[in-house]
């Protein structure tokens, strides 16, 4: 094709997202468009399955059985999610099995908030009322991207997503109306998490790139600093409804802005994570790594036995 | 306690799915594959809910304060009935679905008698579990065949999980006090009828996997009167955490 | 030994009788057997079916969108094949 030939095609194509209109797996698409995409809906399918490791840090500890089968359930769900995003993933023409590859080597990356610890029950309340209720906050638009695929699984993922931060805000309700230990549990999770779910929402729109582009292909609805900005000012109130506080001395709320101002984020601790060197990096790749490379001869076993099988099936059939 | 016999038997129940849930929630997010991971969660989450089913109808024959939380994560060690089979760990997943297989056998033959039970609430039960039960059975046998008549490899590790967990398939067929008041009421299941027909299906299908059938004759047994394996402990330790570190709190 | 991976399948679920099967994702599985038992597990975990079917996604021939102008487009003027294009006197409501 002829370099006129794609500035033609990339005129028509751009014409028909500003239309609205969606893109399918087979449709002639810009080869940045298929880079872009496969490298935000895997980084995507990435931190649901790395999502998974901090709460299943206490699945067999949950104090009562309904909050274990609320969680079990939370747990199983992310690991489903991960794997319609792969799987959205997969048309763009790359394996699971590659972008797995890419996970494990550190190419690609995975939502920062993982290499957090979870040390304590009251983590569970607050990566579901704050973390979910961030990830809600950027994933809601996206049930309205461009890429069919990826606008398809992402209702999905809403759709099942609603009662995963209902679930974290329960628990903190409990523990906020519970005993001054469990109240003060609840309390130090809130201390502990609020800050890097409010970096999860990405770095400034200052130092934020692909934004523009990622833009105009409904890949982002929203400055990182707008959706920063929703998540506080729906947060806060639900904080002073429990009777907890926002770990944030210059939190205040803005009357000519009709919103919360906030204190400085510490972005430096964003990239040390981001770049590797969190609490839990190391810890949650191995996990990912361990389960893949453990599981190799379960994976080749069933190969094996449907190579079999269908052996068996073609001889009788002769 | 009015019914002791009766509340006895249903812990004995409940424990053997509290005990394999556990061992299954431990595997969450580390499976071989993202659909597997899915499919043994399910399973755990069917066995968490069969606990509740029984332990709300226990603690309601205990007429008391305790509930099914107590019930599940406040007993001593050796007040846990379940047997040996379903405590032993994932060393890989030739054990977790050796012993889901093994079990799961067992467990769809006793609750399809349990569902003639002269107690309409653990009949009830019964035939809401056989339904998932027999979907588990039929996922565990699944995969015994996979990874029996898979590779070289795969074989070995599954022959070496059923030979291991062998010792352990005695036991369910033992009948304790418990078991035979409740037989004679009309209520409990008579597990030693269920030992030729249990054989005789696990074998069938180690066979079909091109698995060798165990021949040793040297079982343990214990775990019905509360002697477990060294692997209990542990387990229990993190089931109870929370509730032996903050005692007496709602959550 | 072995080591290709898992192929994709191409899941379909019946919501409830009466209604078609749609296609509701997709999932890496072995064999049809693996297909069946994951689609239930993964997709219809809150409910969702009564029937599932599964084919294996290279079993699958789509149309070229680029040849989306003469698939479809010949369509659009036949508008004698919907039921608007003929007159009806007023006084018939229905038909």
């Amino acid at each position: 094709m002829s370099e006129e030939q794609i500035k033609s095609l990339e005129k028509q194509f751009e014409a028909r997202i500003a239309r609205d209109e969606k893109i399918e797996p087979k449709d002639w698409m810009p080869e940045k468009y298929r880079k872009t995409h496969i490298r935000q809906m895997s980084q995507h399918a990435h931190s649901e399955i790395v999502g998974m490791l901090p709460e299943g840090n206490w699945i067999t500890r949950a104090p009562s059985l309904r909050r274990k089968v609320a969680l079990l359930a939370k747990v199983q769900d992310e690991a489903g999610h991960g794997l319609y995003l792969y799987s959205a993933t997969e048309t763009l023409g790359i394996s699971r099995e590659e972008m797995y590859e890419q996970l494990h080597t550190g190419k690609a990356k995975y939502s920062s908030i993982f290499n957090y610890p979870t040390i304590t029950w009251a983590d569970m309340g607050a990566i579901g009322w704050l973390v979910d209720g961030a990830a809600i906050i950027n994933q809601v638009p996206l049930c309205n991207t461009s890429y069919g695929p990826y606008a398809r699984a992402m209702i999905r993922v809403c759709k099942e997503e609603s009662f995963h931060q209902r679930q974290g805000y329960e628990i903190m309700i409990k523990l906020a109306n519970g005993t001054p230990e469990q109240k003060e549990m609840a309390q130090d999770a809130l201390n502990r998490w609020w800050w890097p779910s409010l970096m999860m929402l990405g770095p400034t729109d200052a130092e934020s790139i692909h934004t523009e582009q990622s833009m105009k292909w409904k890949l982002k609805r929203k400055s990182n600093d707008d959706l920063r900005q929703q998540f506080i000012d729906q947060t806060v109130p639900q904080a002073e409804l429990i009777g907890l506080t926002i770990p944030d001395p210059d939190l205040k709320w803005n009357e000519e802005r009709k919103s919360y101002d906030f204190g400085a984020i510490d972005w430096d601790e964003f990239w040390q994570v981001v770049k590797g060197h969190g609490p839990m990096n190391k810890v949650r790749m191995k996990a990912r790594v361990d389960a893949w490379e453990n599981g190799k001869w379960v994976r080749d076993a069933a190969m094996a036995h449907a190579e079999k099988k269908q052996e068996r099936k073609e001889k009788q059939a002769v | 306690m009015k019914n002791e016999n009766l509340y006895n038997y249903i812990l004995g129940i409940a424990d053997n799915s509290l005990i394999l849930g556990q061992r299954l929630g431990e595997l969450t997010g580390h499976g071989p594959s993202l659909e597997t991971d899915i499919a043994c969660t399910n399973i755990s989450l069917d066995l968490f809910g069969q606990v509740r089913s029984y332990f709300q109808y226990a603690a309601k024959i205990a007429g008391d304060e305790r509930t099914e939380d107590d019930i599940a994560m406040l007993r001593k060690e050796r007040e846990y009935k379940n047997v040996l089979l379903v405590e032993q760990p994932n060393t890989n997943f030739a054990y977790t679905l050796g012993r889901q297989f093994l079990f799961d056998v067992y467990h769809l033959a006793f609750l399809k008698e349990l569902q003639k039970s002269a107690d309409l609430t653990l009949s009830a039960i019964a035939n809401k579990c056989i339904k998932e039960v027999s979907y588990h059975e039929r996922f565990s046998s699944d995969w015994v065949k996979r990874l029996g008549d898979g590779t070289e490899e795969s074989r070995a590790k599954m022959q070496e999980a059923i030979n291991d967990l062998w010792t352990y398939t005695d036991e369910l067929f033992h009948q304790t006090e418990a078991d035979k008041t409740m037989v004679a009421e009309g209520i409990g299941v008579d597990v030693t009828k269920l030992k030729e027909a249990y054989y005789k299906n696990v074998s069938d299908l180690l066979l079909e996997s091109t698995l060798e059938v165990p021949e040793s004759k040297y079982f343990q047994k214990g775990g019905k009167q509360g002697i477990h394996t060294e692997h209990l402990g542990y387990l229990l330790s993190d089931l109870q955490y929370m509730q032996r570190t903050y005692p007496n709190m709602e959550w | 030994m072995s080591t290709k991976n898992w192929p994709l399948w191409e899941v379909f679920v019946r919501s409830k009788n009466g209604l078609e099967h749609r296609h509701c994702g997709s999932l890496h599985a072995a064999d049809e057997d693996m297909a069946l038992e994951n689609a239930r597990d993964v997709y219809t975990r809150r409910s969702e079916g009564v029937s599932i079917w599964v084919v294996e996604s290279k079993h699958i021939t789509a149309s070229n969108p680029e040849n989306n102008g003469e698939m479809f487009e010949p369509a659009q003027d036949k508008v004698y094949r919907h039921p608007t294009f003929y007159d009806l006197p007023d006084e018939v409501k229905h038909m």
